[in-house]
């Protein structure tokens, strides 16, 4: 069967799932993180496919350059502020860390 | 099968599985070099696509970038002496149920739509036309993005520091 828009379409809702069930599942905040990261990467996936089959040309790739600005900027606020919670709790599980002060 | 496919499928079998690797894992290495791996698989689908600069782009700020930074939290938030370093799955039954649900919603969605596909253009270099597009007709929006970063460095910078 000839590779077209809805192989593109389905490996990255596999990959959205995986991220979400990091998401949902996993306590550690940096593996919440890597959740959060390939979310991010199976949108990207759906934009450019798009942007390839849907004759949107070279804008669907614009704006997934977007997209990654956006998850580098987010990546380090992030790990910024897990890095503050283990300094203040001595860990990262967020399920532990129910307080705004100590 | 063409080439073209065979390459596509190769490409999908390693991100997945990869990805399973970074969730599944209960060793937090483990899942960040799983994840360098699905990531450079995710460049391999870019290149599929005919999105070069995205892929070269992918490669240097994820993989270069976001999952340094990655590991440097890890190396950070755990003591290496610790058995810290492995994590569990909670709920893992009920988190899996709603996310198998989500996504097979998802898939069915996909392919039901009858996507308005439009006739594929042929390959044609595209950093010329995205370096274009940036000064003209996204330049508000790169110009933004650009202060965004600009905020995120010096508040991650504050906000990462002992404030002692």
């Amino acid at each position: 069967m000839e590779v077209g828009l809805n192989h593109f379409l389905i490996v990255s809702a596999l990959l959205f799932g995986i991220g979400l069930f990091a998401l949902v599942s996993r306590r550690n905040a940096i593996l919440v993180l890597m959740g959060i990261e390939l979310m991010l990467n199976a949108a990207n996936i759906n934009i450019i496919a798009f942007s390839r089959y849907g004759g949107l040309g070279v804008d669907g790739q614009v704006i997934s350059i977007f997209v990654i600005i956006l998850a580098v900027a987010e990546a380090a606020i992030a790990l910024a502020i897990v890095l503050n919670i283990y300094n203040n709790f001595s860990t990262i599980n967020i399920d532990e860390v129910r307080t705004l002060k100590e | 099968m063409s080439l073209y496919d065979g390459i596509f499928y190769a490409f999908a079998i390693i991100t997945v599985v990869s990805a399973f690797i970074v969730v599944l894992s209960k060793n937090i290495i483990y899942s960040a070099v799983s994840l360098f791996i699905t990531l450079f698989g995710v460049a391999g689908f870019f290149v599929l696509l005919h999105a070069d600069f995205i892929a070269v782009t992918q490669i240097m700020i994820y993989i270069g970038g976001i999952l340094v930074l990655l590991i440097f939290g890890v190396m950070l938030t755990t003591k290496i002496t610790d058995v810290k370093l492995k994590t569990k799955n909670i709920n893992a039954l009920t988190s899996a149920i709603f996310v198998i649900g989500i996504t097979a919603v998802l898939i069915f969605i996909m392919l039901t739509t009858n996507w308005k596909v439009a006739e594929v253009v042929k390959y044609d270099e595209t950093i010329d036309k995205i370096g274009v597009l940036l000064l003209t007709d996204y330049l508000l929006p790169f110009e933004i993005a650009s202060i965004i970063l600009l905020i995120a460095l010096i508040g991650a910078a504050m906000y990462a520091r002992k404030s002692k």
